[in-house]
């Protein structure tokens, strides 16, 4: 596996090369994972998958969810990419899911908690080598504590987070070494030390002088760090970390965050977040477009003045429908207003579902609570996040990364419909 | 009520030859009704036959023998279309008595439940004995699930994941497209007979299995599984 930058400006622009079994597959940096979910890309099967575009080489899947089926991966020795019918998948194998969010204070010096669907599960470092050499990741992340996310710790817990994780890592080292089946597998260390600077940086230092393939910058997830904090502790950590070795961070997804995390130095996101969006009935309809089609530009004005009347008319049931979660980058299709909307998703969006069918008919399948509204739903997600990725690379190579940067922070403020597109 | 309402639709129906408006024989289970039904509406002129009221789980001794009477009053050239029908079983049977077309929510539904079809019933596949099972529901079977995934998988998969529902069901909708194929395949060969024997082998194993009311039916078209 090799970092190979580009040297843009701006940001870490390049590809990680060599990976998986043939040696062969590639991930374009900055550039996101593939989400799944035991597994399975969440509601696709391959076939659907395959109809997605900008699909990432890389997969994730959490321990949570394998660490249940230990006794079936090692009956079956074959890995789990086999397993799960993606052979020739890389996978990444991450401690935790991140859509799920693991209750508070349960590790301890020598273990770990995960949940999966059958409740606790409670790891030591020797048994979660055991479940990884029957796992047979390509990459995966050491067992860490990363329990510093609700901030209630203070400084002890940052520090405990930190001293824990070391001692995790420097034992799983040893058993990597022993251990023959985890031979062609990259381990990552995680970065540690809550929102406590000095504990970050002792993170940082001490887990690059370890022989890690990369580094996970692991307890920015959630909402409780505050923002300046959580930016300015990104770029310390990442300025103290090699520049050769890929750089993955949790529990980041939203557009704006991921600009944010691309000039502090990070490579590598996860896909939850379209996930997110679609459990909730919604579509991704922000705009990356930095030069519209002049043509298009005019229809999407006159588009977005319908919206804006559109709000001013909707009661208050309507709104207060929606997943309160809900963020400024995209539409709640299961809204009233779009019953007789017969454009699709997204203007423009090539997408299987935006070629095929209408805001009307997704509309409908959410009322009528079909299976396929998730289909579709799913399918122009992460196409959509994907092609967001694509279009920050070009951004980066064009050196245009501010322009992109000014109008998704536009869109946080205002919403994209309401965007005029060469401000 | 049914043979009134075929009248007014056909005098609504403006378009003739983009939309083909069937007739649906109705009767329910008696045998006067049911035939009282079959006169009248085949005095209309319709593209094509439904026989209908037989699709809500009635006694299966029954069910079959409205099958039949309707099928021998329809006209030979025309497609008999048997609504709600429904398991495998039933397709075999109903092809024998003279069916041509028929529709069912079982297998996308039993999916949704976990429930796999296969030539010899169905697999559970929320239960435990096939957590460690790897092959595939069917190795016979040449759908994307089964060339792709092994039912251990989507054991783990099926208690959380839609993409299991997705699997299963493509897989049955597979397994009813196999056999109404095979259906066709056998009746070309001039071997149906043979084709239902081996069906209802794999289907029930010993001959003392398969239910009477199929063995009757069966019968009644010169079908024997011996």
């Amino acid at each position: 596996m090799k970092v190979k930058l580009c040297g843009a400006g701006g940001g870490r622009l390049g590809t990680l090369a060599g990976l998986g079994r043939s040696g062969a597959a590639a991930l374009a940096l900055p550039g996101c994972l593939l989400y799944t979910r035991t597994g399975s890309a969440p509601h696709l099967t391959r076939d659907t998958l395959q109809a997605v575009g900008g699909v990432p080489a890389v997969a994730q899947l959490s321990l949570s969810a394998l660490a249940e089926l230990h006794e079936v991966l090692e009956e079956y020795k074959e890995g789990a990419a086999k397993f799960i019918g993606m052979p020739d998948a890389v996978l990444y194998c991450s401690l935790h899911d991140p859509v799920t969010p693991c209750p508070s204070g349960y590790n301890t010096n020598k273990t770990v908690s995960l949940w999966g669907n059958s409740g606790r599960m409670e790891m030591t470092a020797s048994k979660f080598m055991d479940i990884q050499r029957a796992i047979q990741p390509d990459w995966f992340q050491c067992i860490s504590d990363g329990d510093t996310v609700s901030g209630e710790g203070g400084r002890k817990r940052a520090k405990k987070s930190v001293d824990r994780s070391l001692s995790f890592l420097d034992v799983c080292l040893q058993l990597l070494e022993k251990s023959p089946d985890l031979q062609g597998s990259v381990m990552f260390g995680a970065i540690e030390g809550g929102d406590i600077l000095e504990e970050r940086l002792r993170s940082a230092r001490e887990t690059a002088k370890r022989p890690v393939g990369g580094f996970l910058l692991d307890g920015f997830q959630g909402c409780a760090m505050a923002k300046e904090t959580k930016l300015k502790l990104i770029a310390s950590v990442t300025a103290e970390l090699p520049e050769d070795k890929p750089r993955i961070i949790h529990g980041v997804g939203k557009p704006d965050e991921v600009l944010e995390c691309i000039e502090r130095g990070v490579d590598i996101f996860e896909s939850f977040f379209p996930f997110q969006v679609t459990e909730r009935g919604c579509a991704l309809v922000f705009s990356y477009d930095c030069h519209p089609d002049p043509e298009a530009a005019v229809l999407k004005q006159n588009g977005a003045q319908d919206l804006e009347k559109n709000g001013a008319e909707e009661d208050q049931d309507e709104i207060s429908k929606a997943d309160p979660e809900m963020t400024p980058f995209e539409i709640f299709l299961k809204d009233k207003r779009y019953q007789d909307d017969f454009g699709p998703l997204l203007e423009g969006c090539t997408c299987y579902c935006c070629q095929r069918h209408t805001r009307a008919y997704v509309h409908h399948l959410l009322v009528t609570n079909e299976l396929l509204a998730g289909v579709l739903l799913m399918m122009h997600n992460f196409q959509h996040y994907f092609s967001f990725f694509s279009a920050i690379r070009d951004a980066l190579r064009d050196n245009k990364l501010d322009q992109l940067k000014k109008l998704v922070f536009r869109q946080v403020l205002q919403g994209p419909a309401n965007v005029k597109p060469d401000q | 009520r049914s043979v009134r309402w075929l009248d007014r639709c056909i005098a609504a129906n403006r378009r003739p030859e983009q939309q083909k408006l069937f007739a649906i024989i109705q009767g329910g289970l008696d045998p006067a009704l049911r035939t009282k039904c079959l006169e009248e509406m085949t005095r209309r002129d319709v593209p094509g036959f439904a026989i209908g009221g037989l699709s809500g789980g009635e006694e299966k001794d029954r069910f079959w023998r409205m099958v039949k009477l309707s099928t021998d009053r329809l006209p030979w050239d025309k497609p008999r279309y048997l609504m709600g029908v429904g398991y495998a079983t039933d397709l075999v049977v109903c092809v024998a008595l003279g069916c041509d077309m028929f529709d069912c929510v079982f297998p996308t539904r039993t999916a949704r439940f976990g429930s796999a079809l296969v030539p010899w019933g169905s697999l559970q596949l929320k239960n435990k004995q096939f957590a460690k099972d790897f092959r595939p529901i069917d190795e016979n079977c040449d759908c994307p699930t089964c060339q792709r995934h092994n039912r251990a998988y989507l054991h783990a998969l099926i208690r959380s994941e839609t993409a299991a529902l997705h699997h299963l069901t493509i897989h049955n909708i597979a397994y009813q497209l196999n056999l109404m194929g095979s259906i066709r395949e056998s009746i070309l060969a001039q071997r149906f007979p043979e084709f239902v024997r081996e069906f209802m082998s794999t289907m029930y194993g010993a001959r003392e299995r398969v239910p009477p009311w199929v063995v009757e039916a069966l019968a009644t078209v010169g079908i024997t599984l011996d």
